[in-house]
């Protein structure tokens, strides 16, 4: 090894020291991101956007959290928590020392008002739903109460929840942004307003929005977990084309682009040596698919959508998007828990697949194949549309826009949808989140998100059983039970899985922390409460 | 006068009225259902009937249109379905740049559209004529989006002079401006030029040459004036087109105007947003019109308002 060697890994390791062995980063210091859209709101439990899905998350706290970057559950707003012996009954003790940003502490109360609010019909939460096993939820959601039975609260710093059917989801349910808690007075006081003046106990406080054009947090002194967050201010700004933010990021004007970078700057984005630590890449919960409709000709013969499996070249697919995706074995994304590695889902095999048509004997196939008309959709769905011609289905493409597809979808309309661009990107990160409302029966209905109108009883139950194993013990067990019902998902192929999209989120030399935050699983698209400027160390 | 007046105004409420109905009729033409969006892939069914039954969207139509016209003529434009705030304030707080950018543009294209059709339809058929009507076709051809993004590149990126987008500044507005005022002055400068080439033609104008006044004077005194009246229509009919673009335009440039507005409520079927900045687009259609008729007979005294 010659000195200039030598004195290049000293002086490597100089830097990587304080970064590896440092305790925390120093505070201070802003980050600008972009967006292209405004945000609709930023109540937590209206919110359901990927714009204003982190940013919600830094503003807002639930009882429980994930560790930062991960999909690794633990007390957030609660201290700890206790299970009872049939998992109906969970009691949360909340964290000492936990204020609103106007001041106040944040009680027992609070959390059961924040419940009753998401489920409460006339607050239109897109995602009430998800507490239907907590004891009461049929009254309230029904109109006929305003309040949980199930929710209890013994003292200020206790809250006691009671469930109709044991869930082992439903920790995971208390980090949802839904499940967020909210200062009555503040919601009462702004009314209409209070989507735009939120007020949480989080690690940054709201400062102000312009309409349009930005919104500004600060971080919050009196937040609970000291040190954090890192960033002094946080700026978000709208109406920036993605393609427009890239530049603006090379000029250093802007730090993160929000939107993820444009399909037509990708390529040049990457090849660029500059930015080889600027880009994070990461897993992200999601699976791209062609939903088959199971209930009529010619879908609703095995054989048919088998082939139709077989018949999709993925890795052309995958190419076509720059490589930004992984080709989809099975229903579940690689990152999430029950994803199985030894399945290797239905091989391209175009013969195969003619075979399989022939001895289905449907003669002639000629389908209609939905998909959202925003780039690249209707370049993937010809893609799929070429493969199917190739083994004999003519597949004519309807190309809509977003909600016209979901309600086709759900009106059951559509034969065939590719899901790109209202993919299911998990809320949180468990297998029965890929399952109900998507595959299951009780999302096979009228206006539900079931587009293959897929229902099978016999799996339903399974889920069921997976999802009363409540008890730590049985944590891996329950997993091994979802593993199972996703595998013969996939042998009644009600989708053909196409790819797992990953996440490359472009940031400036500015900003430094651990890749996982710039691609978190959970804060999607990235964790403003870790990361740190540089320029502040 | 005022007789007029009165009775342009009775129409304009009519017309008003007839928007309103196809803007009613179109949202509900839609194939899609705003329930499902604002319910969530995680409703159950009877979630879905509650807010369908909130929304009044399970009433029969000529009652849900007649409760929407009752509210509009109080003023009140009906509530977001995705940030379920008032939509009313929601554009008054859209309208001030938006207003601000289209002033700019009509500026802007007069600036451009007028010079070059006068310069044209002196030099007929000449080399200076081709020119600027060649460049006038490009600039009337391409499309905005490419147009904004282009000048962006250049002005913004690679030469530094301009905000890469945004809004504050006299600096942000320029180049949103330019763009509209490019497209728009391309129409302008074919208009004038025809306009211009017209009125040459008259006695008056040939009066005017033999007497001896210089060429400029007979163009900028003479011909002008009654070049100039075709256009007046033109930006009353250009608001319109102008309220099509912005859409465009101030999505490219982070405009925070009531086209990014639009843009985003189409893309969520917020329906309360999207009828709303329909029915004051129309107004200002409407409006823009009203005062191009005003403003005509004060430039030509020959039109008389009856």
């Amino acid at each position: 090894m010659n000195r200039l060697l030598i004195s290049a890994a000293v002086l490597a390791m100089a830097i990587a020291t304080p970064a590896a062995f440092a305790a925390a980063p120093k505070q201070g210091g802003a980050a600008t991101i972009t967006f292209n859209n405004d945000l609709t709101t930023l109540d937590p439990q209206v919110g359901y956007d990927w714009q204003n899905w982190s940013v919600i998350k830094s503003i807002f706290d639930g009882l429980m959290d994930y560790k930062p970057g991960t999909t690794e559950l633990e007390p957030d707003l609660a201290e700890s928590y206790t299970v009872s012996d049939d998992g109906l009954a969970y009691t949360f003790k909340l964290r000492d020392g936990v204020k609103f940003h106007n001041g106040r502490a944040m009680t027992s109360a609070d959390v059961k008002y924040s419940f009753d609010r998401a489920v409460n019909p006339a607050t239109q939460s897109p995602g009430g739903g998800y507490f239907g096993m907590i004891a009461g939820y049929d009254e309230v959601a029904g109109g006929k109460a305003t309040s949980l039975s199930g929710i209890e609260t013994p003292d200020d710093k206790t809250v006691v929840f009671k469930l109709s059917r044991p869930d082992a989801t439903f920790l995971h349910l208390m980090a949802i942004n839904f499940g967020y808690i909210v200062p009555k007075e503040e919601v009462e006081k702004a009314g209409a307003d209070w989507g735009k003046k939120p007020v949480g106990t989080g690690a940054f406080k709201f400062v102000e929005w312009t309409p349009g054009q930005n919104i500004k947090l600060e971080r919050n002194k009196d937040y609970f977990r000291p040190g954090v967050p890192y960033l002094d201010n946080v700026t978000f700004e709208f109406g920036q084309d993605p393609t427009v933010a890239v530049l603006r990021l090379k000029k250093g004007e802007v730090d993160i682009v929000g939107d993820g970078l444009p399909p037509a700057q990708f390529t040049e984005v990457m090849a660029d040596p500059a930015n080889k630590d600027l880009i994070a890449v990461g897993d992200q919960l999601h699976t791209g698919y062609v939903t088959m409709n199971v209930t009529q000709p010619p879908f609703d013969n095995l054989k048919v959508r088998q082939a139709v499996n077989m018949a999709i070249n993925k890795d052309r697919i995958v190419r076509l998007i720059n490589n930004r995706a992984v080709p989809a074995t099975q229903a579940l994304p690689p990152a999430m828990p029950g994803y199985n590695t030894a399945n290797k889902g239905y091989a391209y095999d175009p013969e195969g697949a003619k075979k399989l048509l022939a001895e289905a004997g449907v003669g002639e196939i000629s389908t209609e194949l939905y998909a959202m008309n925003v780039d690249p959709n209707p370049r993937i769905a010809q893609s799929i549309q070429q493969d199917l011609a190739a083994v004999g289905i003519n597949a004519e493409i309807r190309s809509l826009a977003q909600a016209e597809v979901i309600s086709a979808g759900g009106a059951g309309k559509a034969p065939m949808i590719w899901s790109g661009g209202m993919a299911w990107i998990a809320d949180f990160p468990d297998p029965a989140n890929f399952y109900y409302g998507i595959l299951g029966c009780s999302g096979a209905v009228e206006g539900g998100w079931n587009w293959s109108k897929y229902c099978n009883k016999e799996l339903d139950a399974r889920a069921g059983n997976a999802d009363a194993m409540v008890k730590d013990d049985q944590l891996a067990e329950r997993i091994e039970q979802w593993k199972a019902v996703f595998d013969d998902v996939l042998k009644d192929a009600p989708w053909a899985p196409v790819f797992n999209e990953q996440r490359f989120t472009y940031h400036s030399a500015r900003l430094g922390g651990d890749p996982a935050l710039f691609t978190d699983p959970i804060h999607i698209p990235v964790n403003y409460d870790y990361i740190f400027a540089k320029d502040a160390q | 006068m005022l007789g007029y007046l009165a009775r342009r105004l009775a129409a304009s409420v009519l017309i008003l009225l007839g928007v309103s109905v196809v803007t009613f009729g179109l949202t509900y033409i839609i194939p899609a259902d705003p329930v499902a969006m604002i319910a969530g892939r995680n409703s159950t069914p009877a979630v879905r009937e509650q807010i369908r039954h909130q929304l009044g969207l399970d009433r029969p139509l000529p009652e849900r249109y007649a409760n929407y016209l009752g509210r509009l003529v109080q003023g009140d434009l009906g509530r977001s379905y995705a940030r379920k705030s008032d939509v009313g304030p929601l554009i008054a707080s859209r309208l001030p740049p938006t207003l601000l950018l289209m002033l700019a543009a009509i500026v802007a294209e007069l600036l451009i559209g007028l010079p070059a059709g006068i310069y044209a339809a002196s030099r007929r058929g000449r080399l200076g004529d081709k020119i600027a009507m060649t460049l006038s076709f490009a600039s009337v051809s391409t499309p905005h989006f490419v147009l904004g993004l282009t000048l962006l590149y250049l002005f913004a990126y690679l030469l530094s002079w301009l905000p890469l987008g945004g809004y504050g500044s006299f600096s942000h507005l320029i180049l949103p401006a330019l763009t509209l005022g490019l497209a728009g002055g391309g129409w302008y400068s074919r208009m004038m030029r025809s306009s211009m080439i017209e009125v040459l033609r008259n006695d008056y104008i040939r009066t005017a040459r033999a007497k001896g006044m210089p060429e400029w004077r007979v163009i900028l005194k003479h011909g002008l004036r009654n070049a100039f009246l075709p256009i007046i229509a033109m930006i009353g009919l250009d608001v319109g087109i102008f309220m099509s673009g912005v859409v465009v335009v101030e999505n490219v440039f982070g405009w925070p105007g009531i086209g990014q507005l639009m843009w985003q409520a189409i893309q969520s079927l917020d329906i309360p947003i999207i009828m709303g900045v329909t029915t004051v687009a129309a107004c200002f259609i409407v409006l823009g019109n009203l005062i191009a008729d005003m403003i005509a007979p004060l430039i030509d005294p020959r039109i008389r308002l009856r």
